[in-house]
């Protein structure tokens, strides 16, 4: 039996491979389908969830990896307070256009602004080329990061 | 359950509001036809003898129910065509409740392509909401006793102008379903001076959900008792299972059964591939039994088929008479008696390409069995463009009526034309009657960009005569490239109308010889239409060739290419195989004068020939596309080694009439990224009939670190008709970022992707 520590709570996983990606124990077991499914090699970012506050990619990472640790998916981001700094910021730039991968998205923002508070631009590429957006919402999130860092530009 | 009865279709009101309170107002629409409307009490048995095309609804509580019926995948949609229809009803848009259509025919078009939604929609939104405002405002007359003139809706509710009584909007309901449905003729329309949504951007419909990953895309349905599965394709076009052993996948945990699904029969449409399924638990037990079964395939026709062979046969035919499609004064007379060194030729190429939307190809399917076997029934969930193809297609494969199918339209982790094609939901449901329970078929991303349908591969061969002055005498254009035609042709070797007619038969340029041709060409993978379709390849060379001619004649770009565009003036293609796009030439004409506004925009939005240091340029280009019109200038900046920059795009659009215009900048700056990936790594390259690209390690797209740093868009101001938004960024980013990059380096990109180039100068 595995026990995986999501979004404050504990699951049991009973008959769960110890290899399968948290990804798939997310989606498909554990119900959680805002982390998203784009590429299984860790070239998108759309999986991307929280490690004990790292942003990872939860396609490539394997249950047994995560062992006791704490993850924190889009669904636990803000649960029960008013919405991330992050998710405010998204919708005052209007970020998303489909969506679907927004969630990476802003994991991966919000994890950066955890490590370094008020990012430069290289910071923010070099922390976000991981995340793929088809829509092409990059000058947004940009914005948006910087807008979240308390340091909009205009 | 509720039933409307139609003349042969019994469907029940679910089907259109899922949430529809008991006592409600509900409007059906007819815009086909006479635009009849009628009106159904939801409370009684109705009947209806058209097709409705949209529902507004209106509960006693004063909610109003706006049915949103073309598919949202990020253009905005869901959001820009119900605030028409709250704008004309004069609803409170925090009390509008936004209601996703099923797939069905009576609502009209909701084949999500084309550009099209707002162009087709905008009169019928109005109509819609201007049906409803003016029955609440004949209730409220008739509640006052006072003329229904006097009346008017405005924020949720009928205030009477004469003495300042009001009544809400939930109040008048009773009275108001009880009334005659107005003549359209007779309806009146609000002056735009009156609105309060169109043009203001309000929030997307699903901003909140998106943010908190709330949002329900194809590809997170969850329905009771479901399974996941994945399937085994044919490597190759056509190809099919000789035979497999699936022994071991079956004892892969979590796998509960393999189901065979048949090749496709005849023209493959959008039927399935065929192949095998792996049926499971979870989409990842799914993927390990999939790695365990062996397969021998029959690859079929296509199996030699190698790209780069094929290069060579596409650019040979793009460089031998073909079909002529335009012709203007006699450009072959030209070329004649024209000297070698005053005539300029080039070859342009485009690749295959893959979407590669952001959540793969999925569905989820529900096929209902009686105890003899036979199917009672199918409802799928799906992120499809198309739903009512879905439904047709659903119908196809299970052999039955479509009355029996009911597809449900999930958010889309992207469109890009691929989800237009509904062949992953025809899998789910294959395997769902299979198994006797609802399977839910996710594409993996290796099996999105190994069995897709392919953007084309295009050779455009290019050729002018030119005068003392370098401008052209005669100009000849000619493409070769598989056609989309071929999904249900494949026989067909040359460009559908549709094909052509996007952007090359229209070529805009004051020549007086001018020639358009279209060579042959075989298919030999599916091809699919994606994001600007064949404006991508057209605008490639026809915008790229004036800035060649532009350098040859030592002139500056812009101003070459506003001679070349000449005098303001409608074209026109009488005698010529032209549709523009199904619409009426003195509505949307070919305006050559909307070109060169949004051309000179540009150019002053960009600071068109600022100073720049060496190994940084401006390209500029312009094209209309789905009756729009657009401009990129794009500055790139390159190092002596040859690394690219795009620091600044700016973009000029003239839409006509505008929804929403935040998201048309979004648009812009989409489809700038977008066009950013598909110019730099763009190219699926074929051998032995299988795609050698697989994942986004091998088929890149544009990231953040290496897209446009800065895009600036303009929107320019019209009350002309609405035309197309969501691909008109696309066709002129190409161009406009090649001839930047001749101007920076002398290097010219007739072969697309940069990859393949060496951008080096010294």
């Amino acid at each position: 039996m595995i026990s995986l520590r999501v979004n404050g709570g504990v699951h049991k996983l009973e008959n769960t491979d110890p290899d399968t990606p948290l990804l798939w124990v997310l989606r498909d077991t554990l119900g959680l389908t805002g982390t998203k499914y784009g590429c299984g090699i860790s070239m998108c970012g759309a999986c991307t969830v929280h490690l004990d506050g790292e942003a990872i990619r939860s396609c490539t990472t394997t249950v047994e990896e995560v062992g006791d640790s704490d993850i924190t998916t889009i669904e636990g981001l803000s649960a029960d307070g008013p919405e991330h700094p992050v998710q405010q910021a998204w919708k005052q730039h209007a970020v998303p256009q489909c969506g679907y991968c927004q969630s990476g998205q802003i994991m991966s923002a919000a994890a950066l602004l955890s490590e370094i508070p008020e990012p430069t631009d290289g910071d923010i590429d070099e922390a976000m080329s991981g995340n793929i957006c088809r829509c092409g919402t990059y000058c947004r999130v940009r914005a948006a990061i910087h807008a979240a860092a308390g340091e909009e530009k205009p | 359950m509720m039933k409307i009865e139609t003349g042969r279709l019994q469907i029940s009101r679910r089907g259109f509001f899922a949430s529809l309170s008991a006592g409600s107002l509900v409007l059906a629409v007819r815009l086909s036809g006479a635009q009849e409307i009628t009106k159904i009490d939801s409370e009684q048995e109705a009947s209806l003898s058209f097709e409705p095309d949209l529902f507004v609804s209106i509960a006693p509580d004063g909610e109003v129910t706006i049915l949103a019926h073309r598919s949202e995948m990020g253009t905005g949609i869901r959001t820009a065509l119900p605030t028409i229809v709250a704008d004309e009803l004069g609803a409170d848009w925090d009390r509008v409740v936004i209601e996703q259509g099923t797939g069905d025919t009576r609502l009209g078009s909701q084949n999500t392509d084309g550009s099209r939604s707002i162009r087709r929609f905008y009169d019928r939104m109005r109509v819609a909401g201007a049906t409803a405002r003016t029955m609440l405002e004949q209730a409220a007359a008739s509640e006052w006793n006072v003329s229904q003139a006097q009346c008017k809706a405005n924020d949720h509710k009928v205030r009477h102008v004469i003495s300042g009584r009001e009544i809400g909007f939930g109040e008048l309901v009773e009275l108001a379903k009880r009334l005659p449905v107005p003549d359209q003729a007779d309806l009146k329309f609000r002056p735009a001076s009156e609105r309060r949504y169109i043009g203001k951007d309000v929030p997307i419909t699903d901003l909140d959900d998106i943010v908190t990953g709330k949002a329900v895309f194809g590809i997170d349905v969850r329905r009771p008792n479901q399974l996941f599965a994945v399937v085994a394709r044919p490597p190759v076009l056509g190809g099919h299972v000789r035979k497999f052993d699936a022994t071991a996948a079956r004892e892969v945990p979590g796998v509960v059964d393999v189901v065979e699904i048949p090749p496709f029969e005849g023209p493959h449409a959008f039927q399935p591939l065929g192949g095998l399924a792996v049926v499971a638990e979870t989409t990842w037990a799914a993927i390990q039994g999939r790695k365990a079964i062996t397969i021998d395939w029959d690859d079929g026709d296509h199996a030699d088929y190698n790209s780069e062979d094929f290069a060579d046969v596409l650019i040979k035919s793009s460089r031998q008479k073909g079909k002529v499609i335009r012709s203007e004064g006699d450009a072959d007379k030209v070329f004649q008696n024209a000297l070698p060194e005053s005539t300029l030729e080039a070859d342009y190429y485009v690749p295959h390409l893959a979407h590669a939307c952001m959540e793969p190809p999925c569905a989820l399917c529900d096929v209902k069995i009686d105890e003899n076997g036979n199917v009672v029934s199918c409802e799928a969930w799906a992120a499809t463009q198309n739903p009512q193809a879905s439904q047709d297609v659903l119908a196809e494969t299970l052999d039955i009526d479509k009355e029996k199918v009911t597809v449900h339209v999930t958010l889309l982790g992207t469109g890009l034309g691929r989800k237009s094609k509904p062949d992953y939901v025809a899998e789910a449901a294959v395997i769902s009657k299979a198994v006797g329970r609802p399977v839910h078929v996710t594409w993996t991303r290796e099996d999105d960009i190994q069995n897709s349908y392919y953007h084309t591969v295009a050779a455009i061969h290019m050729k002018s005569a030119l005068d003392t002055q370098g401008m052209p005498t005669a100009w000849l254009q000619r493409s070769a490239f598989p056609s989309i035609q071929t999904n249900w042709t494949p026989s067909a070797r040359y460009g559908a109308e549709y094909e052509t007619g996007q952007g090359f038969t229209t070529v805009p340029y004051a020549v007086p010889n001018l020639q358009v041709e279209n060579g042959p060409a075989e298919a030999h993978l599916r091809i699919g239409w994606m994001r600007s379709v064949a404006h991508i390849y057209h605008a490639f060379a026809i915008c790229s060739f004036p800035d060649e001619l532009a350098h040859r004649a030592g002139r500056d770009p812009y101003g070459y290419l506003l001679e070349l565009l000449g005098p303001d003036r409608h074209i026109s293609l009488e005698g010529v195989d032209y549709k523009n796009h199904s619409e009426p030439f003195e509505r949307y004409p070919i305006d050559v004068g909307r070109l060169r506004h949004v051309t000179e925009r540009v150019a002053t939005l960009a600071n068109w020939g600022k100073d720049l240091p060496r190994g940084s340029a401006q390209g500029i280009a312009c094209h209309r596309s789905f009756l729009s019109y657009c401009a990129h200038v794009v500055e790139v900046e390159v190092t002596k080694s040859g690394n690219l920059k795009i620091p600044r795009v700016d973009v000029v659009i003239d839409a006509g009439t505008v929804i929403h215009p935040d998201r048309v900048r979004a648009q812009l700056e989409g489809a700038a990224i977008f066009a950013t990936g598909l110019v730099r790594y763009g190219e699926i390259t074929v051998e032995r009939g299988r795609i050698q690209q697989s994942n986004f390690d091998d088929f890149e797209v544009a990231r953040i670190d290496d897209s446009p740093q800065e895009i600036v868009t303009e929107i320019v101001p019209s009350d002309q008709p609405p035309a197309g938004v969501g691909e008109v960024g696309v066709p002129t980013f190409a161009p406009a970022l090649c001839n930047a990059i001749f101007a920076a380096t002398g290097k010219r990109i007739r072969r697309l992707p940069l990859s393949r180039h060496d951008l080096s100068w010294a």
